[in-house]
């Protein structure tokens, strides 16, 4: 019998080693070139570092729900997304009815945390709805069958909102109170965003000290370890799936607010794309693990952020491209997926490294 | 089995062969009662209706432009009492969805129904590429109220679209005035630009670099950039334009991204607030103003002008038949333009069809879209029409808004936007 | 009882969640039976009897007392009423219109049949009668029930589709006597339904009896005679297959072609994701090379490469595609699973973005996208239009086809099973799992690439925005509903998750929310597919343990076994 079939092994390598240089030089220099222009200076650079931090904050609270339920069922919820926009959206209304009354700028404090809660009711109920009819039934199901129930669910949930609200976009309103800036050492930084960055990190402790001090955290590690020999153990595994959805979408229906709270836009679409990118967050911190999920968004935003100025501009290319690739932001997408295609080939088991044992998926 | 193998591969390259050759060609000379055409006859019998057509984008986020414009053919054939040449008028129509296939299919359903003497659209550019040369195969001339893109009636444009004029003006006219209001009036020596990737946002974008660095120098277009329609966080892009300091930044975008743009360039340090604002029709409703919020204060808009001074009173007329009908003013800009190009349609036909003793009605296709090319001072409601032999009949008049307000409810292009130039 | 009344509860509900999406409101806009019925009607009323069917197949099956079931629909129905009553009670009342841009006055007007508040007795009326002639329905026996159902369903098909029917039916004598026998302008009224569902059910009638009949009696015939009719059942298929762009008409062509497209990209992807289990979202990205291959190649306007003519820049868009699928699937060799799936989106999006940039422009057009591609001539003669193009379609599709059941029977074929099922076994057992799985993206790439080849010269430009995300979504729905690793299930998936929405644009707005439920569904109770393959059929039912299936039987070509057995 032939040597295990990967004879090839050489050939793969090499081209798998050419492509890591090829865009580790490509990203070197074009950084080299940006920063050798000098447009920049050193504030704007910490000014794209900061929209980086919020906008990673937001990736990685969804990102939290990806990796949460990742871990135990081993299996990528599509429709975690539309659970981030439904809180989103829902909660809109109960924002503008509080902006209607004055409520909101009355007591900001008290309103925003109102709002928060009816955001992540809402995405709760979904994801629990969601998990009950489409994902239960399937558990057993070959691996590709709930994938597909994943897609399933995750356009019916956009086009049930499509048809409830419309096509078009609801604005937040704004809260006097988070409007300007604030400057912490020198270095202005949006109320919004801070809040956003705040809030992020509050929810990521209080999620980490769940799931590693109490019982039920205690739970959902030995099931997402070994579903069967937990169920042995006594530990009710449905209930505890329950709770990890459940978490998990409460943790993307507050992201939900403090998205809006940035991005005051929100429609049935909102979710798609951020729950792609919270993926890709959540595979490079370390599925499975939620520290890893932080870091993985925070790294991915400041990436989006920094990236298309840092590497792409100043990749000169005499005689095409003689003042670096013009238009760079709208090849932003593009680095996040390859910065995706790269951790997934070379790194699969993240920055933080996977918590758990790598099983074949 | 081999046997009835060949014999099948045989049948099948018989039928293969003898099929193309039943395919109805495309229509030829033709004499039909008292009309010989070119192309083909359209009968209409006594009492039957006089079939229309619109091929809009009515359904999807772009909805309220194809509706907007259907509406304006709605209320012409109201205003024509439902009458042309003695035979009532059935307005049909598709969905295209501002997208080529969807111009496609529409095209190509509408284009089937050998009833339809002529008809409207398409709403969006990327449309009526492949559409119109589909209708016009059909003999069918169509009349678009919303195409801004040059290249529909460029002289280069091809045969194929010969039965293809709008009444909207063509974007190298929106381009142009706006570089020229910010170099004139605004007297801005730096600009930048940001599309979003989109065929009409890039071409507008484009027009108006070009106009301005004309205008004003190598240079003076600081950062062309781009951005995907569904971006939300657009401060790295402002960011990054910020650093070369202009003065004016001109984002003919859609409302989704142009809300996101305006509010976010007042909270980008490098922009500050003296850097003026500026887009284009595709933002020109008041969905942008509560996507905007309070920045849209001070924000110019570049739109075709729907001002009373330019329109005339019979614009004012048109829009309470407007309320009347559908409770509420207007959706988007292109009404006007349906308006006219359902007039146009109906005055050629009138000067087009024939009848013969038993009260039936012939009209030579051919006829209808030489008649049509052949407008000549026509007065429409959004100004003097005259078609020239690309199909350009626009008489463009575009303006530009200021806003002055935030408030959603106060919206009214003229005072509410205020129109500044010309 | 109970269950009676959760029956009406829960298809109360889906009644109510319809509306306020606004699919009834919508589908009320087409008039089925003009004068008579719309389709929001008919949504509705199907909803009723749905809920008393239901109600009507949960007795047990020893209470199947004609009283008691239809007193079970009765409940039913009346509660399904209930909940609609309910609706048109608060909906105006507490202004729900503020929220749900659907619950306009138009819908309750709708809802309460044009009554209002005062509406409600009828309402819950007609949702009882509806329960119990669901209820009803099922305790008809075959024979009646059978014709009745056939009768209604295609008078209600021809009332949907009536507009596609006239377009048909517009030229030649004989049709258009038929067109003016059955239609007005407006649609089909209530005579034209009457003699169609009259014809219809005498027809079903009839021929029920015979069919069993023909079976046995074709059944009884010698082998020679056998394999003849099957030749013949065979050839009026193709036949049929061949004239139905001519008698369609234009719009039906069309559509046609964009079923073929989509057949086309269905079959690559049912290579990588049906045979080798390889989940690929990132679909597009080849059916976008294959555009802009034949695109660059054959365009006469600013962008072109070369100025070739559609048969040359065929091959090479192929083999373009051919070496994309190679180069995609090297890095990702060894991701598996649902990594695999989140990489090849991203690659999806990689591609269009670049073809979509600014950046890139000089080459691929960017946003303004590659114009002016001619149609190809062969020999003179011009594929001017959808019927020419058709018939373009359906060789590369037979051809591809073809190809797809080869590969499927043979060694490569086996392999990618073999790696579908485990691929560490499949490592074990000697499958140069590199090859094969480089093979199975390339070769699926370069099927998806024919399509591009196709669709560039259809629309004559290419557009960037055409190759999103959507289309691969489309692409894996279709082969899912159509049978995972089935080539019959990929036609079956393409008519109806293709064809249906085009020809009824009522659907097309609400295309992916109907996608969404019917995935859901489907894996629920039917993961194979509308037209499985045997193998996937027995696959999947194994298991799940809940179902229990009758082991089944290969589909045994009927020579082989009458070899086998007689001779």
């Amino acid at each position: 019998m032939r040597r295990s079939g990967l004879a090839r092994i050489p050939i793969i390598d090499i081209f798998l080693w050419v492509f890591r240089i090829g865009v580790i030089g490509v990203v070197l220099y074009g950084s080299f070139g940006t920063l050798r222009q000098g447009k920049y200076s050193g504030e704007v650079w910490i000014d794209f570092v900061v929209f980086g931090l919020s906008q990673g904050s937001v990736y990685a609270l969804i990102a939290l729900g990806y990796t949460m339920v990742y871990g135990i069922l081993r299996m990528i919820n599509f429709a975690h997304g539309e659970v981030f926009m439904s809180g989103a959206y829902v909660a809109y209304f109960a924002a503008a009815a509080f902006n209607a009354a004055g409520f909101l700028n009355r007591q900001p404090v008290i309103a925003l945390l109102a709002v928060l809660g009816v955001a992540m009711l809402t995405s709760t109920g979904i994801a629990l709805v969601v998990e009950r009819i489409a994902y239960r039934p399937l558990r057993r199901a070959p691996r590709l069958v709930p994938l597909i129930a994943a897609i399933g669910a995750s356009f019916f949930l956009q086009y049930t909102f499509r048809g409830f609200f419309g096509t078009g976009f609801q604005a937040y309103p704004g809260v006097n109170v988070l409007k300007g800036e604030w400057v912490l050492a020198g270095i202005g930084i949006l109320r919004t965003q801070a809040v956003v960055i705040v809030g992020a990190v509050v929810m990521m402790l209080a999620l980490y000290l769940f799931v590693q001090r109490t019982k039920t955290g205690t739970a959902m590690r030995a099931v997402s370890e070994d579903m069967e020999v937990a169920a042995m153990m006594g530990i009710d595994v449905d209930r505890i799936i329950v709770i990890t959805f459940g978490v998990g979408a409460a943790a993307a229906g507050a992201a939900g607010v403090l998205y809006a709270l940035v991005f005051p836009q929100v429609h049935f679409f909102m979710g798609f794309l951020p729950g792609i990118k919270a993926f890709t967050a959540a595979v490079l911190g370390g599925i499975g693990n939620i520290p890893g999920a932080m870091v993985g968004g925070l790294f991915l935003g400041i990436f989006e952020s920094v990236g298309p100025t840092l590497f792409l501009e100043g990749l000169t290319v005499p005689g095409i491209y003689p003042a670096g690739i013009p238009a760079p932001y709208q090849l932003k997408d593009v680095i996040a997926f390859v910065m995706l295609v790269m951790v997934l080939i070379f790194r699969p088991s993240g920055i933080l490294g996977e918590r758990l044992a790598t099983k074949k998926a | 089995m081999r046997h009835v193998r060949l014999l099948v591969a045989l049948f099948v390259a018989l039928l293969l062969a003898g099929g193309s050759y039943f395919v109805p060609s495309a229509p030829a000379a033709q004499t039909m009662g008292p009309v010989t055409d070119a192309i083909g006859v359209v009968k209409i019998n006594k009492g039957q209706p006089i079939t229309i057509a619109y091929w809009l984008v009515i359904a999807g986020p772009d909805a309220t432009l194809g509706v907007d414009s259907r509406r304006g053919i709605e209320i012409a054939i109201d205003d024509a009492k439902g009458t042309l040449v003695g035979h009532p008028i059935r307005l049909i129509g598709e969905d295209s969805a501002c997208n080529a296939e969807g111009g496609t299919t529409a095209a190509t359903k509408l284009a089937a129904n050998k009833a339809i003497v002529a008809a409207i659209g398409s709403s969006c550019s990327s449309e009526a590429r492949p559409g119109a040369p589909i209708l016009w195969k059909a003999g069918i001339v169509t009349v678009s109220p919303s195409n801004t893109a040059p290249v529909l009636t460029a002289p280069d444009r091809g045969p194929d679209y010969g039965g293809y004029m709008r009444t909207a003006h063509n974007d190298q006219v929106q381009g142009k005035v706006a570089a020229e209001f910010a170099t004139r009036v605004l007297k801005v020596k730096k600009a930048a630009t940001i599309h979003d990737g989109s065929p009409y946002a890039e071409g507008l974008a484009n027009v108006f670099a070009d106009v301005f660095t004309r205008l004003n120098g190598a240079g003076s277009v600081t950062s062309r950039e781009a951005i995907s329609p569904t971006d939300t966080d657009m401060r790295p892009v402002l960011t990054k334009i910020a650093a070369a300091k202009p003065e004016l930044i001109y984002f003919p975008v859609f409302i989704a991204a142009g809300g996101f743009i305006a509010r976010q360039a007042k909270e980008v340090s490098g922009l500050g607030a003296a850097v003026k604002l500026m887009s284009a029709d595709g933002t020109f409703s008041p969905d942008f103003v509560k996507a905007a919020g309070d920045s849209v204060v001070g924000m110019y808009n570049s739109s075709p002008d729907l001002s009373p001074q330019a329109l005339g009173p019979g614009y004012t007329v048109f829009l309470n038949k407007h309320k009347k009908k559908y409770g509420g003013n207007p959706l988007s800009a292109f009404h006007p333009h349906a308006y006219d190009a359902a007039n146009l349609i109906f005055a050629a036909i009138r000067k087009v069809a024939k009848k013969d003793a038993q009260g039936n009605t012939y009209i030579g296709r051919q006829a209808l879209r030489d008649a049509l090319f052949a407008t000549k001072g026509f007065k429409g409601l959004t100004g003097t029409l005259t078609c020239n032999q690309y199909g350009d009949c626009a008489d463009p008049k575009i303006a530009v808004y200021q806003h002055t307000t935030a408030d959603v409810t106060k919206w009214n292009p003229g005072t509410s936007p205020k129109k500044i130039y010309p | 009882m109970s269950a009676a009344l959760r029956t009406g509860l829960i298809w109360g509900t889906i009644g109510v969640f319809l509306s306020l999406v606004g699919m009834v409101e919508a589908f009320a806009a087409r008039q089925v039976i003009v004068g008579v019925v719309s389709l929001g009607h008919l949504l509705l009323l199907i909803i009723s009897l749905g809920s008393g069917v239901r109600a009507a197949r949960q007795v047990a099956a020893g209470e199947r007392a004609p009283g008691a079931v239809l007193l079970r629909g009765l409940v039913a129905g009346m509660v399904t009423g209930a909940v609609g009553a309910a609706f048109i009670a608060v909906g105006p009342a507490i202004n729900l219109r503020a929220m749900f841009i659907s619950a306009t006055p138009e819908l309750f007007a709708l809802l309460s049949f044009g009554r209002g508040i005062a509406g409600i007795p009828l309402v819950l009326g007609a949702g009882a009668a509806a329960g119990v002639l669901g209820a009803a329905a099922t305790l008809l026996p075959a024979v009646i029930a059978r014709p009745l159902a056939v009768g209604v369903t295609t008078a209600l098909t021809f009332g949907l589709f009536q507009e596609l029917l006239q377009i048909i039916l517009q030229e030649g004598t004989i049709r258009t006597a038929i067109k003016r026998l059955l239609f007005t302008d407006d649609g089909l009224p209530p005579r034209g339904a009457l003699i169609v569902f009259v014809v219809a059910g005498v027809l079903s009638a009839l021929l029920r009896g015979r069919r069993g009949g023909v079976r046995a009696w074709a059944a009884s015939r010698p082998p020679r005679q056998r394999r003849v009719l099957s030749a013949g059942a065979l050839v009026l298929g193709v036949a049929l297959v061949l004239v139905l762009p001519v008698v369609g008409g234009l719009f039906i062509a069309q559509v046609l072609v964009l079923v073929g497209l989509y057949v086309l990209m269905g079959l690559g992807l049912n290579l990588e994701v049906g045979f080798a289990g390889l989940l690929d979202l990132g679909f597009v990205a080849f059916f976008a090379i294959g555009a802009y291959t034949v695109g660059l190649l054959t365009s006469t306007g600013e962008h072109a490469i070369a100025d070739l003519s559609f048969w040359a820049a065929v091959p090479i868009a192929v083999v373009a595609s051919l070496i994309a699928g190679f180069l995609f699937g090297l890095p990702i060799l060894r991701i598996r699973g649902d990594y695999l799936a989140i990489a090849t989106l991203g690659f999806g999006e990689i591609i269009r973005l670049l073809f979509l940039s600014d950046a890139l422009r000089p080459w691929f057009g960017g946003s303004q996208g590659v114009l002016g591609i001619p149609k190809p001539e062969l020999f003179g003669f011009e594929f001017s239009g959808p019927q020419q193009l058709y018939y373009l379609t359906l060789i590369a599709s037979a051809f591809v086809a073809f190809v797809a059941a080869r590969l499927r029977d043979s060694r490569l074929g086996r392999a990618w099973m073999a790696l579908r099922e485990d691929e560490d076994v499949a490592e074990a057992m000697g499958i140069n799992l590199v090859n094969v799985k480089l093979l199975a993206y390339g070769i699926g790439g370069a099927m998806a690439g024919m399509g591009g080849a196709i669709f560039a010269v259809m629309l004559g430009s290419i557009f960037p925005h055409s190759f999103s995300l959507i289309i691969s979504v489309n692409v894996l729905a279709l082969i899912i509903v159509g049978g995972m690793g089935s080539l019959p299930g990929v036609v079956v998936g393409s008519l109806f998750l293709v064809g249906l929405p085009e020809l009824l644009r009522e659907f097309s707005d609400f295309r992916f929310l109907i996608y969404g439920a019917v995935l859901v569904i489907m894996m629920q109770f039917r993961p194979e597919g509308l037209w499985p393959s045997a193998a996937q059929q027995r696959e999947l039912h194994e298991e799940r343990a809940d179902i229990a299936v009758a082991p089944v039987a290969e589909a045994v070509p009927g020579e082989a076994q009458a070899e086998g057995g007689g001779s």
